[in-house]
């Protein structure tokens, strides 16, 4: 095959995962949970397949043409197509989602065949698997489409599939609604974001007169000279779009609370591929932020601001899933403040290498869960324990010793030790934010400190010490299905520096076609040993906190008293969700219930209760001349006639 | 030569009879004879002023009133004796089942 013609295999990305998902619709439910799940996994793989060849073949063809599918809009001037646009960028993306994605499709084959029966629905295993192939279309229209339109679509999809696989359980939950609670709050969430987004689109329209990536790029010099405060409205938008997205501030609230999912659904969606979506964008767009400078400063401190919120947050959570849903906003904090700062590929670098090590936590965390829900079968008490709470584990390591050392590998490189990958990762941004902006670089180096403490503490809590409930002391290990994948992930997590490491610089390279050449960032050491030296520091400050003696049962957590009034602030999670509660939605639900009772009942039913009052009494006056007696009618008969010839002769 | 005014006078007072027979009387056979006494005092002033103007236009149209009365008191001597099977009796008061 010759290479240029390879890219036109790029509908396949969208189209594989379509194609499993619509052979698990039809035959999924006769062929069984095996055929499901390898069904799915194969889709996905082979979506990775091209992204391998579309990557290869763009070492031979740097700048591919975007490849048109067909026609979609065109109305006038306006025109909108479905084409698909091969550059490094997208591959990049398009790699991480098909790649991580594969792993956690092999992952879910083992892991949904015992949480559905767990939860005692077993009829549900095809519909996880249908969600999950929909949403990697869904994501991969996103990062390849070619214009914001097709990317919109994209963007909505992959926010449908979050709702339906966070209300996956729909009916479960506390009072039997809270995961459906999340699903809303999660989709509500997004649609406020997406609003931001859809209004920088119109702007983009309406100053650009296209909505096509390489036309409106190309232009948005001369744009940005003529109207700034377009430019500036455009870039504040889609901050809010990405905000909403990516769930930082002060649009975060969602993302604690999608944890309802299953826990794939977690690592897929809510850590590895669709929150990156919003850093995504601003990779895409970094020809707008570029020329903006207040936008950027924006940007920067709303990445960093987030990085430090959800890291003390963190901190004082004890929900397994809810500490790596905090620091996934804490890490996406950290790539947004890149983009920010203009270190693009530092960010998208972070994203890899994120991607990497928080799918691999999130799964280990969700084979720590159904090693202790084995637990708690094999002891079959009426005892209920919440087995995602780290108070109820401890000790785990002795039961499940491969699920304990790749958790180890992930933890470590999220807190950011050399040599594994976050260390460099983290290291390009923090080397962006020395440089010039040394009040965020203070800031995220708190963070990474907290980074370092509280994943220090998970690890502490869940697999050292002693069992704190009998559940987790009959823990099991998993099974391969659902290993394999970890250690393939941990593998990735220690190694993924390697594709920007210092010096080579690899990624650097070939972002670079895409988003124009820069200087690339040094490596500098005095910046590595302070994130090292913290690193060190927190996780050793953890273990004098956790470690050094074994937690005791049913004990309030350590910390607490030496913090005191601020551990209460990060339990509660700075009581945003509260304040949120307070300053919009009593004011909302207020105004929505002077809605519904006076003016919807009163206003609008009350014209139409009235206007049918009035008939009905009408009727009831009018029925009396209907009285069945035939003299009756016959005098009114003569009555009428009378009128009607006292009229024509009087007239 | 009787006056025509005495026509019409006779005309007027056996139709207003013929509405009080019809509004005022219970057995159906007797409100059937009144309708006929009503279309009777049409007849009589159509007969009158066809003699009046000494046009025969009236006394054509009193034969197809007097056709047309038959018919319908062929129906409804028919409605009255299918009435009578039902209910025993012709009354017209009791007939009353159709109202609102």
């Amino acid at each position: 095959m010759k290479f240029d013609s390879i890219f036109d295999l790029v509908p396949l990305v969208v189209f594989l995962p379509l194609l499993g998902l619509l052979i698990n619709l039809l035959f999924g439910q006769k062929l069984g949970e095996k055929f499901t799940g390898i069904t799915a996994s194969l889709a996905t793989g082979l979506t990775f397949v091209v992204s391998t060849l579309l990557a290869f073949g763009l070492n031979a063809t740097p700048n591919p043409e975007p490849i048109k599918l067909f026609d979609w809009i065109s109305l006038g001037s306006f025109n909108a197509s479905w084409s698909f646009r091969v550059d490094t960028l997208s591959v990049e993306m398009m790699l991480v989602v098909s790649g991580v994605g594969t792993l956690i499709h092999v992952y879910s084959i083992g892991y949904m065949h015992s949480d559905v029966r767990h939860n005692g629905d077993p009829a549900r295993y095809r519909r996880f698997f249908l969600f999950m192939n929909l949403f990697i279309a869904a994501m991969m229209i996103l990062v390849c489409a070619d214009n914001f339109l097709m990317m919109f679509v994209g963007w909505e999809g992959v926010g449908l599939c979050s709702y339906l696989l966070i209300g996956f359980w729909f009916e479960k939950g506390k009072d039997g609604i809270g995961n459906a609670e999340a699903a809303k709050k999660a989709f509500i969430t997004n649609r406020i974001g997406d609003f931001g987004l859809l209004i920088a689109m119109f702007l983009i329209y309406w100053n650009f007169g296209s909505l096509d990536f390489g036309t409106v790029f190309a232009a948005a010099p001369t744009v940005a000279a003529t109207h700034p405060t377009a430019m500036l409205l455009i870039t504040l938008f889609m901050l809010l779009g990405v905000t909403g997205k990516s769930a930082q501030l002060p649009l975060s609230v969602w993302l604690p609370d999608a944890m309802a999912g299953p826990t794939p659904v977690s690592a897929l969606i809510h850590a590895a591929t669709m929150v990156t979506a919003g850093v995504y964008l601003m990779a895409r767009s970094s020809a707008f932020y570029a020329l903006v400078p207040t936008a950027q400063t924006a940007v920067m401190w709303v990445g960093a601001v987030t990085a430090l919120f959800a890291a003390t947050v963190a901190v004082a959570q004890n929900d397994i899933k809810k500490v790596l849903a905090y620091s996934t906003i804490s890490q996406l904090g950290f790539m947004v403040a890149a983009v920010g700062m203009g270190a693009t590929v530092a960010g998208m670098f972070h994203l890899v290498t994120h991607a990497f090590f928080k799918a691999l936590l999130f799964l280990a965390a969700g084979s720590v869960i159904q090693g202790v829900e084995r637990g708690l079968h094999h002891l079959k008490s009426d005892v209920e324990i919440d087995p995602q709470d780290m108070r109820n584990m401890g000790g785990l390591r002795k039961q499940m010793p491969l699920t304990f050392w790749v958790y180890l590998i992930g933890g470590l490189t999220l807190a950011g030790l050399a040599p594994l990958s976050g260390f460099f990762s983290k290291d390009e941004i923090l080397v962006a934010s020395s440089q010039g902006h040394s009040a965020v670089f203070v800031v995220l180096l708190i963070a990474a400190f907290f980074t370092a403490f509280y994943i220090g503490r998970q690890i502490l809590m869940v697999f050292f010490g002693e069992p704190r409930s009998a559940a987790a002391a009959k823990a099991t290990e998993s099974p391969r299905v659902i290993t394999v994948p970890l250690l393939i992930l941990a593998a990735l997590s220690v190694l993924g520096g390697l594709f920007n490491f210092p010096g080579w610089l690899v990624m650097d390279h070939w972002l670079a076609r895409t988003l124009g050449e820069g200087e690339p960032l040094a490596f500098l050491w005095s910046v590595a040993e302070i994130s090292f030296a913290l690193a060190l520091f927190g996780i050793g400050f953890s273990w004098l906190v956790y470690g050094r003696k074994s937690l005791p049962k049913d004990q309030p957590d350590p910390i607490q008293k030496g913090l005191g009034p601020v551990y209460n602030g990060m339990s509660h999670k700075w009581w945003v969700d509260e304040f949120y509660g307070l300053i919009i939605l009593t004011p909302y639900k207020a105004i929505a219930r002077f809605f519904a009772k006076p003016v919807d009942l009163g206003v609008i039913d009350g014209a139409g209760n009235s206007l049918a009052a009035a008939t009905k009494s009408l009727g009831t006056w009018l029925r009396r001349f209907q009285n069945g007696y035939v003299r009756s009618y016959a005098l009114w008969m003569l009555i009428g006639l009378v009128a009607i010839l006292t009229y024509l002769v009087l007239r | 030569m009787i006056p025509l005014v005495y026509y019409l006078g006779l005309a007027v007072i056996l139709f207003a009879l013929g509405i009080l027979g019809v509004l005022l009387r219970k057995n159906a056979l007797v409100v059937f004879m009144s309708l006929e006494l009503m279309f009777n005092a049409a007849n009589l002033v159509f007969i009158a002023f066809s003699n009046f103007y000494q046009i025969l236009d009236g006394q054509t149209l009193v034969i197809f009133v007097m056709t047309t009365a038959a018919a319908e008191v062929a129906v409804g001597l028919a409605l009255m004796v299918t009435i009578f099977r039902h209910r025993g009796s012709i009354d017209v008061d009791q007939t009353k089942d159709l109202k609102g």
